[in-house]
């Protein structure tokens, strides 16, 4: 048996990427992960909730806690109908920025989780999905 | 609009962050922080980060502005109090913080500012060209 909960923020505004935050942090906690994993998911969430708003133009994130027989964590989908990354490989290595950034966003965010997953196409959007297990 | 209160506390500034900082927030501190540095003089800027669960790229750079600026302004700036949790966390991100000084706690960072206020004072008295250098 599964259990999958799940909330949806939407990401308009920098006050939206603090309580995408605060969702995570409760999912987090919820699912028993330690504290310096919850940290980690939580500061991972923080940059791509960020990237979603700027350079995305807004989108979604999906928060779900995820309780399985083999495994216990949380799962963030983040959405957006922005312009897609031209080139994953590149917007992943560290340095990298096209906004205001350090450059850390995604491939920072990528060694903060267990589970790391970018579909983009060009005009048409981006979906990353991260986890952190217990 | 919410504002972060600023201390003054001898010859330095001090700033505790107790909130989730938003974007409008960390410019407006950025600003009010300069602002003060230039009305009171101070040689330092004392940040306490304790309550803060988590820092990201953004709170980071953040704190290395105002590191940069108040350089500039002849302040130094420490940050401190930051949880092992989110030590471990900057360091895996890949944050190094650069030029970004910090303590274990506030009563060390004060030490640490209060050390470089005094060397500096000496060092002025002497008319050292560069009187805040390294040693």
């Amino acid at each position: 048996m599964s259990t999958v909960t799940s909330e949806v923020l939407a990401i308009r505004t920098g006050d939206d990427v603090v309580r995408v935050r605060q969702g995570v942090r409760t999912a987090a906690s919820k699912a028993g992960l330690s504290l310096v994993d919850q940290t980690k998911i939580i500061t991972a969430a923080s940059e791509l909730a960020r990237n979603t708003l700027d350079y995305g133009g807004g989108g979604t994130a999906r928060i779900e806690l995820v309780q399985e027989p083999m495994r216990r964590g949380v799962r963030i989908i983040f959405e957006d109908q922005g312009p897609g990354i031209p080139d994953v490989e590149q917007a992943l290595s560290d340095g990298f920025t096209t906004g205001r950034g350090l450059g850390l966003g995604l491939g920072g965010s990528k060694r903060l989780c267990n589970e790391f997953r970018i579909e983009t196409e060009a005009g048409k959007g981006t979906r990353v999905t991260i986890a952190r297990w217990r | 609009m919410d504002r972060i209160p600023i201390l003054k506390l001898g010859h330095s500034l001090l700033v505790t962050i107790q909130v989730d900082m938003h974007d409008r927030l960390a410019m407006a501190l950025e600003e009010d922080l300069t602002q003060k540095i230039v009305s009171s003089g101070a040689k330092g800027v004392l940040i306490d980060i304790s309550a803060l669960e988590i820092v990201d790229s953004f709170i980071g750079r953040t704190l290395a502005n105002i590191a940069g600026v108040s350089r500039m302004l002849d302040a130094d700036t420490v940050v401190v109090g930051m949880r092992p949790a989110v030590a471990i966390t900057l360091v895996e991100l890949g944050l190094s913080l650069p030029g970004v000084r910090t303590a274990l706690n506030a009563e060390r960072g004060m030490a640490l500012i209060s050390r470089r206020v005094a060397e500096a004072d000496r060092d002025g008295a002497a008319d050292a060209p560069d009187v805040h250098g390294d040693e």
